[in-house]
């Protein structure tokens, strides 16, 4: 028992923040409530997306800067598809989607063991190659989403409190991450994040393993981009502000850069976190601008303080 | 040599080569093994033998030859196709991964947990569970884990690299013994070490490289081991020293630095000497003995365990290298990258430790500066083509100029880690004469080298570390290669290894 409170330690504490912050924003706003938490939910549904998409590469010991161009990209198709467009065609835009996302992402993986450049460097390209192929399919904000499907993440699920799209997002990440993180892909995805050489001598296929880890990531980049527009009602070409707010999330949530540690629960509570410091922080109309600097400031104090664990539990 | 029925042979590689563009790193080594055999694969450094392991493990792909396993051309591959093709090798360093569980490595590599669990409990590990994260086990358990892995694997050859080293001795005996027993099972061993007590307790045969060439493959008897040292070595030339034998400061008078039964990091064990003005003291070692923990003790990166350094008999402390530095000693490690400002001037760089030594003081003094720095590159000789960028130079070059950065600045102590590796024959005798230099302008200098020729060449004396442990001193003048490669592998001049 001891052990797994070890081992879960850190998602433990995220939670018990959330639930404190959770506490705050009645205290701020005592009539936040059911409609509250819905848009709440909805709007940090594609930053979610993004975290858990650059939670997958952390992990694998990369990083992936182009992971809102990704998400541009799979928000304008799934506009453009879906503009006008009946059931079938409706599903059929999802599922391109979630191919393009999975292509991307195998794109960028490909060029990183291909050419041996450093990930920073071939995803920073890509981060504009991507936003140029956003901009050819849609150069200004247009299309549209299927309205049936919009209303999968609008309003709340059986109870009052709990909000459609946080489902879709546990569902989703869970039918992705679950059987990811059991198979042995998985295990190799944590291995060469925690000893590329260990990993190699082990017999894991370093580069294919690379790979597979960019090619989920894009896959969850296309689920962000896929929300966004969702919950839009129209595709955005240009990018939104979901690299920094995915890498302080993933940071936050306990997954160390330079791979091998962490998961994905801790890195969606975080994002969850940050969202409500934003909205807490706008509920007490602060300046936007200050909230951006106490963003930047909780990050280098996470990772501050992970450190100094790391520290002592190396000292013991 | 012996001949051997290719038929019959588990593994069986003949006229491998390999070159690395100029470097040829092996000529024709062979090795051949029969099922349940142990065979030694020996050289001193240098040799080619972990490329060969490399060509071995199918890592890569050799120039000509072959390696056959099972009569099977081996193919270069993933180190997964590699244990498919029943040779498993066991590195130095485990290759098990630190942020996973025991349980998941074991899955990560398909190995059965049941056998795992039975080599763990055969090697003497005990109270290991499967949950237990890599990273928070010690050294020695994770390299017996990486043994039981591989045995688990079952193989039809298993490499063992140093695999005792850094293991207490009562695993050394469990590991020595369950190796052997498996191998009276039919488990065929390659056994890489540089003990030759173990190589004489359980090898069956052993088989020698010198310079990318397998040069003997001898039964293990009484008396093999000087057959051996002596294969390792071959025709020793006959070097005229480059030291003037008038200079030598051997021993004579109080020790500048002293060092007392010093242990540091899981090598270095106990390790006394003492260091005078004026002395070129040499290190020898083969890899791994203990000798970059004490070059890193005494350079203040790493805190010793035990024992106390002492400078003109004032006992000292070091928590970071400035303390080692402020006490006179400064450390030139063997890669030059890691002291040399790469992409600035000869001029700047040769100027650096001045510089530094001179900003408490605030201005620097150009001039004078400029004269002493303009002094010391015209005796390092070096191709004024490339001044301009210390990147440029050849690694010779470079290495000059590490060295003679500190004729120019003055230094008390220098800790010189193996500064000829990879150089060339005639940069190498520049280098003996800064370090004798230095030596004359009164400072001292611990010399650690990998070539053992160079003793003779650029040291007073030499002290021989094997095991974490200081075995032998010897006078530059007794110092030939035959005798500092004996002491170098533990075999003392008086007695020898029982066999």
């Amino acid at each position: 028992m001891s052990r797994l409170i070890t081992k879960h330690g850190w998602t433990a504490g995220l939670l018990s923040i959330l639930v404190l912050l959770f506490i705050l924003t009645r205290m701020i706003q005592p009539e936040f409530g059911a409609s509250g938490l819905d848009s709440l939910s909805r709007a940090t549904l594609p930053f979610a997306f993004a975290t858990a998409a650059m939670a997958v590469v952390v992990i694998a010991g990369g990083i992936d800067l182009s992971v809102a161009s990704m998400m541009a990209v799979a928000g304008v198709t799934a506009a453009v598809l879906m503009d006008g467009a009946g059931d079938g065609m409706t599903v059929v835009a999802v599922i391109v989607v979630l191919l393009i996302g999975l292509a991307m992402g195998a794109i960028n993986g490909a060029l990183i063991v291909l050419t041996r450049v450093p990930d920073i460097v071939v995803t920073l390209a890509m981060l504009y190659v991507w936003e140029g192929v956003a901009l050819l399919i849609l150069n200004a904000p247009g299309g549209a989403a299927t309205p049936w499907l919009r209303q999968l993440i609008v309003g709340p699920f059986l109870v009052p409190w709990l909000p459609k799209s946080f489902v879709f997002l546990v569902v989703c990440v869970a039918l992705i991450w679950v059987p990811l993180k059991r198979s042995k892909l998985g295990l190799s995805i944590y291995a060469i994040g925690s000893d590329e050489l260990a990993a190699y001598r082990s017999g894991v296929a370093v580069g294919r393993t690379r790979i597979a880890a960019y090619a989920v990531c894009g896959l969850f980049a296309a689920l962000g981009g896929l929300t966004l527009t969702l919950s839009t009602g129209n595709g955005e070409p240009i990018p939104g502000p979901y690299l920094m707010a995915s890498v302080s999330a993933v940071v936050l949530g306990g997954v160390v850069l330079g791979g091998g540690k962490g998961a994905i629960l801790g890195p969606i509570i975080a994002v969850i976190i940050l969202r409500l410091v934003r909205m807490d922080l706008t509920l007490m109309s602060v300046d936007p601008n200050v909230t951006t600097i106490v963003e930047g400031t909780i990050m280098v104090v996470v990772v501050m303080f992970g450190g100094v664990i790391a520290y002592r539990g190396r000292q013991k | 040599m012996t001949e051997h029925e290719p038929q019959t042979s588990l593994l069986d590689a003949q006229g491998v080569s390999k070159k690395f563009g100029a470097v040829v790193a092996l000529r024709d080594a062979s090795l051949t093994i029969q099922k349940g055999q142990i065979v030694a694969l020996m050289g001193a450094n240098g040799a080619g033998k972990s490329t060969f392991v490399k060509v071995l493990t199918g890592a890569l792909r050799p120039d000509t030859g072959h390696v056959r396993i099972k009569g099977e051309e081996r193919r270069v591959g993933s180190p997964a196709e590699a244990r498919r093709s029943g040779l498993l090798p066991v590195y130095q360093e485990p290759s098990l991964i630190p942020d996973l569980s025991v349980a998941d490595n074991l899955r990560l590599a398909d190995t059965p947990v049941d056998d795992f669990r039975h080599w763990v409990a055969e090697l003497g590990i005990e109270g290991l569970r499967l949950d237990d994260m890599i990273g928070a086990l010690p050294l020695a358990t994770l390299r017996i884990l990486d043994l039981a892995r591989a045995l688990a694997a079952k193989p039809d050859v298993l490499l063992l690299d140093e695999m005792t080293a850094a293991l207490p001795t009562d695993l050394v005996d469990k590991v020595l013994r369950t190796v052997r027993a498996q191998a009276d099972k039919g488990q065929s061993v390659i056994y890489i070490s540089h003990r030759f007590a173990e190589i004489a307790q359980i090898c069956d045969r052993a088989t020698v490289l010198r310079d990318g060439e397998t040069v003997g493959d001898l039964p293990i008897a009484p008396g093999v081991e000087e057959q051996v040292v002596e294969l390792m070595l071959g025709t020793v030339l006959d070097k005229a020293p480059t030291r003037d034998a008038a200079t030598g400061h051997g021993g004579k008078g109080e020790a500048h630095v002293r060092v007392r039964h010093l242990a540091a990091g899981s090598k270095l064990e106990d390790v006394s000497l003492d260091l005078h003005r004026g002395e070129v003291l040499g290190v020898v070692a083969l890899e791994g003995q203990g000798q970059d923990e004490l070059f890193e003790a005494l350079a203040g990166m790493i805190k010793p365990t035990a024992g106390q350094i002492a400078i003109d008999d004032v006992p000292v402390s070091f928590s970071h290298p400035a303390d080692a530095i402020a006490a006179g000693l400064t450390y030139v490690p063997g890669d030059r990258a890691d002291g040399l400002l790469m992409s600035r001037s000869v001029h700047e760089n040769i100027a650096l430790p001045q510089l530094a030594r001179i900003s408490k003081w605030g201005a620097i003094r150009m001039k004078a500066e400029a004269d002493k720095v303009a002094a010391a590159i015209d005796r390092l000789q070096i191709d004024t083509r490339a001044m301009g960028e210390v990147q440029r130079l050849s690694g010779g070059n470079q290495q000059k100029v590490t060295i003679g950065r500190w004729i120019a600045a003055g230094v008390d102590t220098l800790l010189l880690f193996d500064p000829t590796r990879g150089i060339d024959v005639r940069t190498k005798r520049q280098i003996y004469l800064l370090v004798r230099e230095l030596a004359a302008q009164g400072a001292s200098v611990l010399y650690y080298t990998s070539e053992l020729a160079e003793v003779p060449a650029a040291c007073d004396r030499a002290v021989v570390i094997f095991n974490g442990k200081v075995v032998d001193v010897i006078e530059a003048a007794d110092a030939d290669e035959p005798t500092l490669m004996r002491a170098a592998y533990g075999l003392t001049r008086a007695e020898g290894e029982p066999a």
